[in-house]
């Protein structure tokens, strides 16, 4: 009988892959390791990584990860279903009504809730805001990394803080929304705000144009970013990596096409495609997600029709049907996931979050390695990590 | 010509530069606190007990369903015991800690009785991390009428919900007690 | 995608009706996985979400109405009816397929016992599976063979036990608790003095 415990595999050089220090390289000076420690501007919240260099390029780089862990899952093991879902709030920090509404969904399908039509439209509402801000937050954090120290991110965060005043204004907190429920939405959209969101909707064309003007151009950017952090079509869909890095290397995967829910085949909208699978490509695809989050942000706003905002469901003493679910959408990080298995009781059996920055995190080693300290940011950058979903 | 994405940028900058003396849209700083920003309506931040006119009457039951559901689990409820043990509708302690609170609304959702709701306060730094973020009945207890002034759509609806189910049982009652003055009044039939 | 083909190739892999999912032996991984990336119908080249799962044993005892003949007089009775469900750990896999676009196919690969949970690792095969078999022996404690890496990534080194486990007894040393309720209350009680005034 073998008990698993914490020394594991038998020590061979390739096994204990994580200790091994390469002492000397090839022209036998000694190599450095550098942890990349959870105290630093630019990774993003804490997360380290071990980073061992030759000179200035990296040779082996391990992330650590777990200094944000708050065993989300096990507290909703114990909790109502209605009670973890202000905790999938704070998973993905920024975009709390995707995550909302991913959790809602595979609720709704454990318990065949039918949605109302106007709860589907203030929902793909939401979700098209959340992507903005995630989108434009993204590019002024990546072009802090890179140097530019502030000028882009607080032009995206001025942008940034508009919306939010119209998330406060529907939901009441800016960031930790907490607004869907099952069946629908908590609220309904207060007097005006449609027409106040059409506003900001259609100025921002106008923003991403000035965005667009002081960054695509750059010639900085373009050689700090064009070839670094390379990663191909083949070895991304091997490492389950989705979302915007996977559609970079030029594989059309996108889960609002490619697998809809909601009312998302209600919409045309292109899906942009990198060709070279780097930096540059991840950055430049973000700006074109959002021009195409904005046609469908109009095209809800006008034809939101009136009704109910929320299925007929009571929230106390909630039970569902027993089964298993995986619900996915198509965050702004990629696919969000939620994997429950309920047995008919007050809370669920199993509560799994399927995290895209976590996953997409399993190349970074691939991509980084060969390239210098500074570039190792970059790449961390245009990954788009939040940590509260790496760690849950 | 190469640096003409450069230059490009640098006009945006300096256009963004001019525009931050005259255009209010870029001009975006609030000079707190001589200036604060209004807060929205629908803005939350930590419940309070609503009390209709007497601050020893509130509307809480302490039936106890918002400690129950209180996700990260802040309130502490323990009811009015009177002389023979026998529990009184009211709560002699609502303690909620402010420093646990996550303003997330699911405890004004499930109180029955519209009892607990949202504030928008938002000054509360104290120098204690323990007893100073702990409030009790007293410091949470706010009258309707400041409901009524920071959420004043919520609470018309409320006031006439209330006002209605009000007028109900007071016709309810009526009408038992004339059925109840009608059946002492007529005299009982002679018994053969 | 028609479950029809992997169903008649593969005898020996079980149907778990309840959750529209296949039970795989372990010794079958190998040849399965390679089926489903490769056969032109299925093509599964993606592992989206691979998860862990603890089933404590369970025993329902359900009553059963029996209606019997004997000796030609019909007679009633109850009887118990008692299930058991035996106790183990088990992985879960979604494969998707991204150049066919088709839906989770669910892959369910269960350990021996709680004591005995090595499991083969499909790591190898897909490599997203990495960080969340690393995420599965941390928190379950299920032990991947094949995995280039399998060492613990949320708890720190040195930690014991496997927290997400159900019979898992967390430590008893709480920090001061303003507002504690049921059983951190008695904990409470414990290490302080009484915390209502």
């Amino acid at each position: 009988m073998i008990a698993p415990s914490d020394t594991l595999m038998p020590v061979t050089p390739e096994s204990r892959a994580y200790s091994v220090v390469p002492r000397e390289n090839a022209a036998g000076h000694q190599c450095l390791e550098v942890s990349l420690g959870p105290q630093h501007p630019s990774t993003h919240g804490v997360f380290r990584m071990d980073v061992v260099v030759d000179g200035e390029t990296v040779v082996k780089l391990k992330p650590v990860y777990g200094y944000l862990h708050r065993n989300h899952e096990k507290i909703a093991e114990n909790i109502s279903f209605i009670g973890s879902m202000p905790f999938t709030d704070r998973l993905d920090y920024f975009c709390s009504m995707t995550n909302n509404w991913a959790y809602a969904l595979a609720v709704e399908k454990l318990a065949e809730i039918k949605v109302p039509e106007r709860a589907e439209y203030i929902r793909v509402i939401m979700a098209e805001l959340t992507r903005l801000i995630n989108h434009t937050c993204l590019v002024g954090f990546l072009l802090n990394d890179l140097g530019a120290w502030g000028t882009p991110l607080l032009y995206a965060f001025r942008e940034r803080e508009k919306m939010l005043d119209l998330l406060e204004a529907v939901s009441g907190a800016r960031l930790m929304c907490n607004y869907m429920r099952f069946g629908g939405a908590r609220c309904d959209l207060p007097q005006g705000w449609v027409s106040k969101a059409s506003e900001i909707v259609n100025s921002y064309d106008r923003f991403l144009d000035e965005f667009e003007t002081l960054l695509t151009g750059n010639e900085i950017l373009i050689a700090r970013t064009q070839g670094v952090g390379v990663m191909t079509a083949a070895q991304a869909i091997n490492a389950s990596i989705t979302g915007p890095m996977l559609r970079a290397t030029g594989v059309d995967y996108d889960l609002r096409k490619a697998a809809p829910y909601g009312i998302y085949d209600r919409f045309s909208f292109r899906i942009p495609l990198g060709e070279h699978g780097d930096t540059y490509d991840r950055y430049y695809l973000r700006i074109l997600e959002m021009r195409e989050s904005i046609g469908i942000l109009k095209k809800a706003l006008a034809e939101i029709p009136e009704g109910p905002f929320c299925a007929d469901v009571k929230i106390r003493s909630f039970k569902t049907k027993p089964g298993e679910v995986l619900s996915r959408i198509e965050a702004p990080k990629g696919e969000l996931g939620f994997y429950l298995i309920s047995n008919g009781g007050p809370s669920p059996y199993r509560y799994h979050v399927r995290p895209p920055s976590f996953i997409n995190l399993t190349l970074l080693e691939d991509m980084c390695l060969g390239s210098k300290i500074a570039d190792v940011v970059i790449i961390l950058g245009s990954i788009d990590i939040v940590l509260g979903e790496v760690d849950r | 010509m190469f640096g003409k994405g450069l230059i490009q940028g640098l006009g945006v900058t300096a256009k963004n530069f001019i525009e931050s003396f005259s255009k209010p849209e870029r001009m975006t700083t609030v000079e707190y606190p001589e200036q604060k920003v209004q807060v929205q309506e629908n803005y939350r931040n930590f419940p309070f007990l609503v009390f209709d006119e007497d601050p020893a009457n509130p509307r809480c039951v302490a039936c106890k369903i918002c400690e129950k559901e209180c996700p990260p689990q802040c309130i502490y409820i323990e009811e009015v015991r009177d002389e023979k043990g026998k529990a009184v509708r009211r709560p002699a302690i609502f303690d909620i800690d402010y420093s646990v609170c996550m303003s997330c609304q699911i405890c004004v959702e499930a109180c029955p009785f519209d009892a607990i709701k949202m504030d928008q306060v938002y000054e509360l730094s104290t120098q204690d991390r323990f007893e100073g973020l702990l409030f009790h009945k007293e410091d949470i207890l706010k009258p309707n009428d400041y409901f009524g002034r920071i959420h004043p759509t919520d609470a018309k609806e409320i006031n006439l919900k209330l006002r209605e189910a009000a007028d109900k049982k007071k016709k309810a009652d009526e009408a038992k007690a004339k059925a109840a003055a009608a059946a002492a009044a007529t005299p009982k039939p002679p018994t053969a | 995608m028609n479950p029809e083909i992997f169903i008649v190739r593969f005898p020996e892999v079980q149907y778990h009706r309840a959750s529209d999912s296949y039970i795989i032996p372990h010794k079958y991984v190998p040849e399965v996985v390679a089926f489903l990336k490769e056969h032109p119908d299925f093509r599964l080249d993606m592992c989206t979400c691979c998860t862990a799962v603890d089933w404590l044993p369970e025993t329902n005892v359900t009553k059963r109405k029996v209606i019997e003949n004997i000796d030609g007089k019909v007679v009633e009775r109850i009887e118990e009816v008692i299930e058991e469900k035996p106790q183990f750990l088990e992985t879960v896999y979604h494969l998707v397929s991204v150049e066919k676009k088709h839906g989770p196919f669910v892959i369910r690969i269960r350990t021996k016992d709680r004591e005995d949970t090595r499991v083969p690792s499909l790591t190898p095969y897909y490599r997203g599976c990495e960080l969340q078999e690393r995420e599965g022996f941390d928190l379950f404690g299920i032990y991947y063979e094949g995995h280039p890496d399998l060492r613990r990534i949320f708890m720190w080194e040195g930690f014991k036990d496997f927290p997400m486990r159900k019979d898992y007894v967390e430590p008893d040393d709480y920090e001061y608790e303003p507002t504690p309720h049921d059983e951190v209350l008695q904990k409470a009680k414990r290490h302080y003095p009484s915390p209502t005034p």
